[in-house]
């Protein structure tokens, strides 16, 4: 049984749209297997991993029903016929508003900043 | 995801491209800019912090930075005015694999000069710049300013440590300005290859020594075309002038409810006009007494006056963010605004009253105003000449 990639809908611009990926070859690990999903969808890879090769934080990758965060990570052993699942994280929608200030806003938010703002210089309101 | 509604551009449109943190909008005008057209919108779900029109060399382009917070930040054009979108596969703005940092957000994209139609800017977080020569179809990293010296100790304000702004200089190819929170603003004088900290006069109120070499929180610069030598400044308190190229900053905040805001736009055609929004201390950052209020200057930061009519004075705690202003090349020039509650304001035709041109959309992060193409004849109501002409197109700004 060919090991398989589940693709979420976002990245299926570069799966020339199919939901499903069945690899040629029978990789050992999850990172065997992404290399060659690479090979076969270089598109997909920018959107699941960082510069440095890490999964994005916000993307998850089950193995069946495991995640992998917590059976090895990348080095996630698999099996014959081993499924696959790229999802986005549920973390991500709530985390788009708490981790990712608008462009503007960004000077210090407490502490000596705070300090230095025109009420507490007594230029506040009106000047 | 919603539908996308597309709006039908004509040659010498008005187009704003506003960007907020849930995809990004365009509206359309016809050069008297009195009625818009709506569409959008495109990326849905994603913020699109930068957006940018490149109108060089015949091109009719539109450039968008999509941030997911799944799948990351892409750079994105379109030649039909957003019916279709490039998504290409390999990420056009990611660092080296060996940088040890990755792409968290493009926070500007910027045309250069339009006497080099091929070159484009885009500013990225963590600080870095990134540059093109092919009109966007291959981006590389600029390495005099990625290791820099001063970089290791450049701080991330509450955004995330950014090059939010480029200008490339008006007067000298070879000239280029960046302003990053928290590093300041570096000038290039040798394309790009080697840069200068340009911060001298310029406050750093969170940091022990005021007035280091480096280290401010530079919020937004802008130069105007006619004098070159000459920019304005918003910084994390205190508005600046340079008469010098950046050499020296002189503080201008005088007649201003606060020295704290993000925007920051020169008059198009008059380089003694400017325009802020200033807003209430950075631990408020909302608009003073809760009215809403552009303050203009319109000899060179000597004085200010508010700009409020059309606009709320009562209950107003509205946040402009810094890419959120734009002001169009039309004479007389249109300026426009969008809020962080999801209003976008015009002032358009010479009026001397703000107009909603939306409101009820996301909160808005970006606003480019651009002249598609030539603008059309327009007649006035009694056959007279059109409001509208443009000036100084074949320089534009973008």
């Amino acid at each position: 049984m060919p090991v398989t990639f589940r693709i979420p809908a976002p990245l299926r611009p570069f799966t020339a749209g199919r939901d499903c990926i069945r690899l040629e070859g029978c990789p050992a690990t999850v990172a065997e297997a992404l290399a060659e999903l690479w090979a076969v969808c270089p598109g997909v890879r920018d959107r699941v991993l960082l510069e440095g090769g890490a999964v994005r934080p916000h993307v998850s990758l089950f193995v069946g029903t495991e995640d992998v965060r917590f059976t090895g990570g990348l080095a996630t052993p698999l099996r014959d016929g081993s499924e696959i699942a790229i999802l986005p994280a549920v973390s991500g929608g709530r985390a788009a508003e708490a981790s990712t200030p608008p462009p503007g806003d960004t000077g210090r938010r407490s502490g000596p900043a705070s300090l230095t703002s025109p009420s507490a210089r007594g230029r506040g309101g009106g000047i | 995801m919603p539908s996308v509604r597309q709006v039908a551009v004509k040659e010498g449109d008005v187009l704003l491209l506003v960007g907020t943190t849930k995809g990004a909008f365009l509206f359309r005008s016809d050069g008297a800019r009195r009625r818009w057209e709506a569409g959008g919108p495109h990326f849905p779900g994603r913020a699109v912090y930068a957006m940018a029109y490149d109108g060089r060399a015949g091109r009719r382009r539109i450039w968008a930075g999509a941030h997911s917070m799944h799948w990351g930040a892409g750079l994105h054009a379109s030649d039909d005015f957003g019916r279709t979108w490039t998504n290409p596969e390999a990420a056009p703005i990611r660092f080296p694999e060996g940088a040890g940092v990755s792409l968290k957000q493009i926070w500007q994209i910027r045309p250069g000069r339009a006497d080099d139609p091929e070159t484009l800017y885009c500013g990225a977080e963590p600080a870095a710049l990134f540059v093109s020569g092919d009109a966007g179809q291959t981006w590389s990293l600029e390495p005099g300013l990625s290791e820099h010296p001063h970089r290791a100790r450049w701080q991330p304000g509450g955004g995330g440590l950014c090059l939010h702004t480029i200008v490339p200089d008006a007067a000298d190819p070879q000239r280029l300005f960046v302003a990053i929170s928290s590093g300041g603003v570096y000038r290039s004088d040798d394309g790009g290859a080697t840069w200068r900290p340009r911060n001298a006069g310029i406050r750093a109120d969170f940091l022990p020594d005021k007035h280091p070499e480096f280290g401010q929180c530079v919020h937004k610069i802008a130069q105007h075309p006619d004098r070159p030598r000459r920019l304005f400044l918003q910084n994390h308190f205190g508005l600046y002038r340079s008469d010098d190229g950046g050499d020296t900053w002189v503080d201008i905040a005088r007649g201003v409810p606060s020295d704290f805001g993000f925007p920051l736009v020169v008059h198009p055609h008059d380089p003694d006009t400017a325009y802020i929004v200033p807003l209430e201390s950075d631990g408020f950052r909302c608009t003073p007494e809760g009215k809403l209020r552009v303050y203009r200057t319109a000899d060179a930061g000597a004085s200010w006056r508010p700009l409020a009519s059309g606009l709320p004075q009562r209950d107003a705690w509205e946040c402009v963010l810094r890419d959120a202003m734009d002001a169009d090349l039309l004479d007389p020039a249109g300026l426009y605004f969008g809020t962080r509650s999801g209003q976008l304001f015009g002032l358009s035709s010479g009026g001397a009253s703000w107009e909603l041109i939306a409101r009820g959309l996301p909160p808005i992060v970006c606003v480019r105003a651009a002249l598609v193409g030539a603008p059309r004849a327009l007649r006035g109501p009694r056959g007279a000449p059109a409001r509208g002409r443009p000036r100084r197109a074949a320089r534009g700004r973008r």
